[in-house]
């Protein structure tokens, strides 16, 4: 099917684009890689008045170490995160749930900040931000702000961002030492996650010391399973990881769709937070 | 309507777009190049995939307006001479094709592939075409045919 | 077979003629097809299950830039016939009014509402948006068991029921007297999910008019370029012979494609009244809802067994799903599986009933196997519950009742008469290359140790039947056509072939596996021969390609055609070489005289001399080209053994294929490469099936999978690699030994799999799992919530 029509402007710097955003009102949205949006267009489930093309404004492309935090510009494609070594070093997570992202040709369009962005609770990276307890650095008129990830994903496909505000860059604070998994459970390949549970694990002699559980389709918004987290903390072998997934359900508030029922992802969660710490925590 | 221009298979062109234009629908409607098919409206099928700048992309999910300034390659860029590329002998050698709608689309990830990895596994072969679909093949022989290409190996007739 | 012709090229893995265009994009798909002033259509379709229209408003469509016309259905009513069902079953069957656009009711999500044409895709998307149109909802109907109660709000209220049909079959002894001797009886119902066929290439149409001489060629994405031309004229009113109907290039069809729809009587009438070319491109999401959907069937069957095993009697009742109206053959698909329920097994008693229904969902159709796939999962599925219940291998159990090698010619219990086959032989050879009692072993073994994955085998003997069909028993069965097929044979002056054939390939290979008969007859190279296809005007005659049918009527055909060729070119030969006919022996496309090898003339030669006519025998035609309409005297029967292996773990109900084998036997083998990719092909389309495909509507009857991102089409990490092989038993109805093989790989796999599964869980308990067996159904199986979703 056929985009509904729509203006067009290719800022060369973020000012440009912030301006671009805050002239556009509501009407208003930014294109990233366009992966997500485009789909959506064709299918006339968006119509944007404005688009406001990103992908050529210098300074968001790339990641560079800051201290201990690893900065990934938002407009780093899925395909450059990852090939890149120091996400591989600092955010292993992130690099392993990137593999599963649709498929190499959307990989090479789709940026991380516009999956992020679009706050889709069915899509890998938010997850795996959350875990990796992630901040966010937006731009706009009122100049450059830092979201936590915890406090980005508001609500189903409605992220913290104002309409007028551009993400610019992901800081993750380096994970370099923990153990980590993405385990994604899906109808086809192509198909978006039923649920999936990114986890990241720090062990002290052969027993979990802090454990982060996160969770792919299980509410309106990426979540934590803080439960389970708390009662894996200490945990030393597979039987008490598994017991301790258990709750890794507690709190979430799964959908129900054509591919899964409400009781049927809970299930999974938990299931799959057993085999995704114990494969983060090499006790697989 | 946005200026742009762009080289598609060794030609530029320079033209006026309305911005929702999407790139296979430039390719197809204003260039006349209908090699390369459109098959979903959701980005899931594959069969539109093109070179963007040395990567593969799927042209339905890129709009003509972001593709200003860069180089294209379609299935119709590949053949240089009227030589197959050895991709495409092998696609042929391997009966990789019955309908041919996903070839096209299945060719420029394969390449795509290879260029990063010239010596795939049978896994990898599958993990890179998983944003192709085909109805016909039931993939084996597709994946055989790109290993072949892989490994340069002649297949006798 | 020709005397003495040198059998060089059938058997053979020739490479294909067809590759060299499709891998260079130089193809020619109806969307490509460009003309001066070509207007684009766009369709605005009914986002509602069942409403009456209160107004269809176009007026401000025409307002918007770009836009040349707009229609409502009463707009293009005029002149303009119901879409056809060219398969009424029975003599009382209910044939509603089907109008390419609606005119006072819509019947389902995706019916036709309005018509936009403008001047390109783009301003005709647009437009749609500025059609007004108000809409009185009327109640679904979607429940195939209370559609039929008395009080069922009525999809098509003017005939005063939902109960389309009743066909029923009855064959050898009475069923409930078999019932009551049998020490075992088992009854199960199954059902068959609604599939979206996915065709690659989405539907086209393109119609170029010659206004002034009211001619009119049509480009169609179609698998029938020769009956939509007949079709065509019927419900425009556009006369035959002022129709040319092409089917360019065409990705992919499976059943999708053999239909005549609405968008092509439409972009007809179109551009009838507008005088310009005109152009209708399907988008996915939009043929999800407007391309015919497969299967859509509840299966009741039952069983009666001797305590040995030894079947007595089967007895199937189905409810079929037709959905709002009747296309092409809407009713004749679950009756082509009516003869196909008794597979291969023997037995004293069949009953057969079904009954179709009206629904307000997208008509259903033929997708790949049309009716035999769903008679094939139902009797191997029971035969499967059979073994367990009587404590035997699934496949000792099948042994004990199948058609042995030396029992054909058999006519099975349904009237059809097998001519040939061998089952001993493919399974004990599927047997082998599975690793049957190896797995077996480890089956028992992860049982006993509780595994949480499972192993589970699949079995599946299937026949088919391929070749439609003898013209009489088409008659018999009320199809409104005949089953013959078309080839000519043109020998050009400087001796190269052309072969024109009335199939219709859309990735078959016919190209090349025809070039491989004619040049094995012709005894000319395979380089030398072409073969014209999918365009009314230069192949005039032809019933296209569906079925299975293609090789076997439409190759032998060619066949036939170019032994006639053969025959007048001896008559010519003769003459030129000074000998009698019967003193001139044929090999190798050489015309020579026996015992003076010297005197020689090649066929390409006479071919040569015959253009000139400066010396042919008195009274000959200057010609040696030929013709031949073949019309098939028996169906033909593909079996083959499918063995399935999966793993499933129990904790998430996630199945995994772990080895597939099947051994087919299609007859005779004309080219072993294209037979493998068909059958790799199939067994995909079997396997999704099985395993993930499914058209789910909510209780409103919207398409909930509605577009490919919510349709699980399998990709390469979904499939399994494939183990094939095959037993070469000819067939006895066509001189080329073959039976078809489209379909084969689609109609075995999907009880195999599903089998699989069941063979696995039935230590814990389950005996089956509702197709698609998504990882929730299974896991809710063992869980005991058999096949809830």
């Amino acid at each position: 099917m056929i985009p509904p029509a729509f203006d067009y402007v290719r800022p060369g710097t973020v000012e440009e684009a912030v301006r671009a955003l805050a002239d556009g009102g509501e009407e208003a949205k930014v294109l990233a890689g366009g992966q997500s949006l485009l789909p959506l267009m064709r299918l006339r489930m968006a119509f944007p008045g404005l688009l406001v093309d990103a992908g050529r404004v210098p300074g968001l492309r790339g990641t560079r170490l800051e201290g201990d935090t690893l900065v990934i510009g938002a407009l780093t494609t899925h395909h450059d995160v990852l090939a890149d070594a120091l996400v591989r070093r600092h955010a292993g997570l992130l690099a392993a749930v990137t593999a599963t992202v649709a498929d190499p040709a959307v990989r090479h369009r789709g940026t991380l900040g516009g999956s992020l962005a679009h706050a889709d609770p069915a899509a890998d990276l938010p997850a795996a931000v959350l875990a990796l307890e992630g901040e966010l650095v937006a731009v706009g008129p009122r100049g450059r702000r830092t979201i936590p990830a915890r406090a980005f994903f508001v609500d189903y496909l409605e992220s913290a961002l104002a309409p007028d505000e551009l993400l610019v860059d992901v800081r993750l604070p380096s994970s370099e030492g923990w153990g980590f998994h993405y385990e994604k459970f899906q109808r086809v390949a192509q198909a978006y996650a039923i649920v999936g549970v990114a986890a990241l694990v720090r062990r002290d002699g052969g027993r979990i010391t802090e454990a982060r559980v996160s969770l792919t389709n299980m509410g309106a918004t990426p979540l934590r399973a803080a439960a389970a987290e708390e009662a894996l903390s200490g945990a030393a072998d597979a039987h008490s990881v598994t017991r301790a997934a258990g709750s890794a359900a507690v709190g979430t508030r799964p959908a129900g769709d054509t591919s899964a029922s409400p009781e049927y992802r809970a299930h999974l969660a938990r299931v799959l937070t057993g085999r995704a710490v114990l494969a983060a925590a090499g006790m697989g | 309507m946005t200026r742009i221009s762009v080289k598609v298979d060794g030609t530029t062109y320079e033209d006026e777009v309305e911005p929702r234009l999407l790139l296979v629908h430039y390719l197809r409607d204003r260039l006349g190049l209908t090699g390369t098919p459109v098959g979903c409206d959701t980005s899931n099928c594959g069969t539109c995939t093109v070179d963007l700048d040395g990567v593969s992309v799927k042209s339905c999910s890129v709009l003509a307006v972001q593709t200003d300034g860069c180089a294209v390659t379609t299935v119709q860029g590949l053949a240089q001479g009227g030589e197959l590329t050895a991709l495409q002998r092998a696609f042929h050698e391997r009966h990789a094709l019955q309908c041919g709608y996903c070839t096209p689309g299945m060719l420029m990830a394969a390449r795509d592939l290879l260029k990063e990895n010239p010596r795939p596994t049978a896994g990898e072969v599958r993990h890179a075409l998983e944003g192709n679909l085909c109805r016909c093949t039931g993939y084996q022989n597709i994946v055989r045919a790109v290993l072949a290409a892989a490994s340069d190996e002649e297949v006798p007739a | 077979m020709t005397d003495g012709a040198v059998e060089a090229e059938v058997g053979r893995s020739r490479l294909r003629k067809e590759d060299a265009r499709l891998l260079t994009g130089q193809t020619t798909w109806t969307d490509n097809i460009q003309a001066a002033g070509m207007l684009h259509l766009a369709i605005l379709r009914s986002p509602m299950a069942h409403a009456r229209l209160e107004r269809v408003d176009v007026s401000r469509a025409l307002e918007r830039p770009g836009v040349v016309a707009a229609f409502g259905g009463s707009d293009l009513a005029e002149g303009m016939g119901s879409l056809p069902c060219a398969w009424p079953v029975t003599e009382d069957i209910v044939l509603p009014d089907h109008p390419p656009v609606a005119v006072d009711e819509v019947r389902h999500a995706g019916d036709p509402v309005a018509v936009v044409v403008a001047r390109d895709r783009y301003a005709a998307a647009d437009a749609l948006e500025a059609v007004e149109v108000a809409y009185e909802p009327l109640p679904p109907v979607l429940d195939l068991e209370a559609a039929l109660a008395d009080d069922a709000p009525l999809v098509h209220a003017a005939k005063g029921t939902n109960r389309c049909y009743d066909w029923p079959m009855r064959a050898g002894e009475d069923f409930a007297a078999v019932r009551e001797r049998a020490d075992v009886t088992l009854k199960r119902r199954y059902h068959q999910q609604r599939l979206i066929p996915n065709a690659m290439e989405p539907r086209a149409v393109v119609v170029i008019p010659l206004a002034a001489s009211g001619e009119y060629t049509v480009y169609s994405a179609t698998q029938i370029p020769h009956i939509l031309r007949v079709m065509l004229a019927v419900v425009t009113g556009v006369p035959e012979h002022k129709l040319r109907v092409v089917a360019p290039d065409v990705g992919g069809g499976f059943g999708s494609k053999l239909q005549v729809y609405g968008e092509e009587a439409i972009a007809l009438a179109v551009a009838r009244r507008l005088g310009r070319p005109v152009k209708w491109t399907e988008s996915r999401s939009e043929g999800y809802l407007a391309t015919h959907h497969g299967r859509g069937m509840i299966q009741d069957i039952e069983i009666a067994a001797d305590r040995d095993g030894r079947l007595r009697g089967l007895k199937v009742d189905l409810l079929a799903d037709m959905g709002a109206y009747l296309m092409l053959v809407t009713p004749g698909v679950p009756i082509l599986g009516a003869f196909m329920y008794p597979a291969i097994y023997k037995m004293d008693s069949y009953e057969f009933n079904c009954t179709g229904v009206f629904t307000t969902r997208t008509p259903t159709d033929a997708y790949r196997g049309a009716g035999r796939p769903e008679a094939t999962y139902a009797i191997e599925r029971i035969m499967d519950e059979l073994a367990a219940e009587l404590g035997l291998d699934p496949v000792e159990l099948r042994r004990r009742n199948w058609i042995r090698h030396e029992e054909f010619p058999y006519t099975s219990i349904a009237g059809l008469t097998y001519d040939s086959g061998n089952y001993e032989a493919a399974t004990d050879k599927a047997l082998a290359l599975f690793g049957y009692d190896e797995l077996r072993a480890e089956q028992r073994k992860r049982n006993e140790r509780g595994d949480t994955v499972r192993l589970g085998i699949g079995v599946s003997t299937y026949t088919e039947m391929c070749g439609l069909a003898p013209s009489r028993v088409l008659r018999d069965l009320r199809y409104s056509a005949g089953g013959w097929e078309a080839a000519s044979i043109r020998m050009l002056p400087t001796g190269k072939v052309e072969v024109v054939t009335g199939t219709s390939p859309h990735g078959q290979g016919h190209v090349t596996s025809w070039s491989q008969i004619a040049a094995d007859v012709l005894g000319v190279p395979f380089e030398d021969v072409e073969v014209v296809h999918g365009d009314t005007r230069a192949a005039p005659q032809g019933m296209d390609t569906y079925g299975s049918r293609s090789l076997v009527v439409g190759g032998s055909a060619v066949h036939h055609a170019a032994r006639k060729v053969v025959d007048k070119a001896r008559k010519v030969a003769a003459h030129l070489l000074e000998a009698s006919e019967q003193d001139l022996e044929f090999t190798g496309g050489v015309f020579s005289v026996k015992g003076s090898p010297e005197a020689r003339k090649t066929i390409q030669e006479v071919a040569f001399e015959t253009f000139t006519s400066h010396d042919l025998p008195d009274g000959t035609e200057p010609t040696i080209n030929a013709e031949h309409l073949l019309d098939p005297e028996n169906f033909s029967y593909p079996h083959g053994t499918h063995l399935c292996a999966v793993e499933v773990d129990t904790e998430t109900g996630r199945t995994r294929i772990r080895s597939y084998v099947c051994v087919d036997d299609v007859g005779r083998v004309v080219n072993p490469m294209i037979v493998e990719g068909q059958v790799h092909g199939g067994l995909a389309q079997g396997i999704a099936q099985a395993l993930y495909e499914e058209a789910v509507y909510d209780d409103d009857g919207n398409l909930l999978s509605g577009t490919m991102a919510d349709y699980p089409v399998p990709s390469a990490l979904d499939l399994p690699d494939f183990v094939t092989d095959r037993t070469e038993t000819p067939a006895e109805s066509n001189p080329l030994g073959v039976k078809g093989v489209g379909e084969a790989g689609t109609i075995a796999s999907t009880p195999a799999v599903v089998g699989a599964i069941v063979d696995a869980l039935r230590p814990l308990g389950v005996t089956d799992v509702t197709m698609p067996c998504t990882p929730e159904r299974v896991w809710r199986a063992i869980h005991g919530e058999e096949g809830q979703a």
